[in-house]
């Protein structure tokens, strides 16, 4: 990786940070000049959920001068078993605002840098230049390749973590000399082969365990002691409690970093990914559920229909706003199911679409003859239909 | 030897994470394995029958890839393989 800071003076520590630091700086592998490195540095974490959580907290804790921070997502209570930067109070909140005010509160010298959006190829080199160092925390295979892919191409040591079930990963990218993702994983899995941790579940401290080996390599790396894990994969096995590490090798003809790479840019990492683009038939059936749109729930209202509507959402988002339906929260529902019309037309509706399509198919199998889903939840009424209705 | 079979691939294997079996070679070892929990087969292997490119093998700790005889390469007992596959998850919901 290039040396950090190379031409650039170091910045002086104050009194306030020499004490605040002083467990550091008594460290002869840290010292002042380490502090300072830290103090200089400039780090993305792309994502702050389970693995962006204790990975910002340790670095904002650490002293690092400028922390970057990539996220588009809001506060969901289902987030919270793992992602420890957020609070209760945070649901419907920007992750990128919760993480702001934890990471100042802890650290109120540390520049957080907001960047809310989805990475992606028109944006993820202007984003990751202005950097030293990238930290992947991101839940998907095209994102994983995309920051893997910019890496190489802007030369900027990716430091890898990932994690499913028990089970996690951890290595540095793209290191000068190092291999890349692409040597280790040449090519995606085929979409549905692998589930994520939505579908497959996820042990809520081990992104504690992998974002904190995270963390200790970003903070090697700007310090330039140590040995890093680039050219070694550590895998994480956290039921039984077992770390072991694999031999990583740059592959020479790897088509990002090897010797003749077919990769100079950016690509589409969506179809590189084997994710096409929705079909008009996926779209007006998901897993066997009819997608309603909002502007159709809307005709069917104004024409005096009176849909039975099913908001599955949660009492304090009921509070923030609703569109007339009848709220049962999606944990409840298998309990209350009798409270439930099965003779009419269910319209089954979230937040976004998504809570409310597992629950439109568990009511399907619980045999209720007519059950739709809600595509794009109230937030799509409130973007397509009716403005007042708010947003959070 | 002992093939450790990663999570999201032991629903496929009896949900066992790892298995004993007594090949001399590594393919001798994951056609042993394959043949006692067929649905790995498509997991692990193309239609061509080569491994998949998302799926890597380690004996003990280095890439079947780089090894000069590949799966060739002679095992005994004490030997360990991995199959490592990737995995994505970080943030999520």
């Amino acid at each position: 990786m290039p040396a950090i800071n190379e031409t650039n003076a170091l910045p002086e520590l104050t009194p306030e940070e020499l004490s605040r630091y002083s467990r550091h700086v008594i460290l002869p592998e840290v010292g002042v000049e380490g502090q300072q490195k830290l103090k200089a540095a400039r780090v993305l974490c792309v994502g702050t959920g389970g693995l962006g959580s204790p990975l910002a907290f340790y670095l904002a804790a650490a002293g690092i001068g400028t922390l970057g921070l990539v996220d588009f997502d809001v506060v969901d209570a289902s987030n919270l078993q793992r992602q420890i930067i957020h609070s209760t109070k945070d649901i419907g909140r920007k992750k990128l605002d919760s993480a702001e005010e934890k990471l100042t509160a802890l650290n109120p010298d540390l520049k957080v840098v907001k960047h809310e959006t989805m990475l992606s190829s028109a944006n993820a080199l202007e984003i990751l230049k202005d950097y030293d160092i990238v930290a992947d925390g991101t839940d998907n295979f095209p994102t994983r390749y995309l920051v893997n892919d910019a890496c190489v191409l802007l030369g900027k040591p990716n430091v890898y973590g990932s994690i499913f079930r028990f089970e996690g990963q951890a290595s540095v990218f793209a290191t000068r000399e190092g291999p890349c993702y692409r040597c280790l994983y040449p090519e995606p899995p085929p979409p549905g082969l692998v589930p994520s941790c939505a579908e497959g579940g996820v042990l809520g401290v081990l992104p504690g365990l992998v974002g904190v080996i995270q963390a200790t390599e970003v903070i090697k790396l700007i310090l330039g002691k140590g040995t890093s894990l680039a050219g070694r994969l550590l895998l994480v096995d956290s039921l039984n409690m077992r770390f072991r590490e694999l031999k990583l090798r740059k592959n020479p003809e790897c088509p990002v970093c090897g010797a003749h790479p077919t990769v100079t840019e950016l690509i589409d990492y969506q179809q590189f990914c084997g994710i096409l683009p929705e079909s008009k038939e996926e779209k007006a059936m998901k897993n066997g559920i009819p997608q309603m749109t909002v502007k159709e729930l809307k005709r069917r209202m104004d024409a005096g229909e009176d849909p039975y509507i099913l908001d599955v959402r949660e009492p304090f988002e009921f509070q923030i706003a609703q569109i007339g339906g009848k709220l049962i929260p999606q944990n409840e529902v298998p309990l209350r199911l009798s409270e439930i019309p099965r003779e009419r037309e269910i319209v089954v509706q979230c937040k976004s679409g998504g809570r409310s399509q597992r629950i439109a198919e568990f009511l399907k199998q619980e045999g209720f003859p007519s059950v739709v889903n809600l595509a794009g939840g109230i937030l799509a009424w409130s973007d397509e239909i009716d403005p007042t209705v708010r947003k959070y | 030897m002992t093939i450790f079979i990663p999570t999201p691939l032991r629903p496929y294997a009896g949900g066992k994470d790892s298995v004993e079996v007594s090949a001399t070679t590594i393919a001798g070892a994951l056609a042993e394995l394959t043949a006692a929990h067929p649905e790995l087969r498509k997991h692990l292997f193309n239609a061509e029958g080569k491994l998949r490119a998302f799926v890597n093998v380690y004996l003990n700790d280095e890439d079947v890839r780089y090894l000069p005889a590949k799966e060739a390469t002679e095992v005994s007992a004490a030997d360990t393989l991995s199959i490592i596959p990737s995995i994505a998850g970080g943030t999520g919901n």
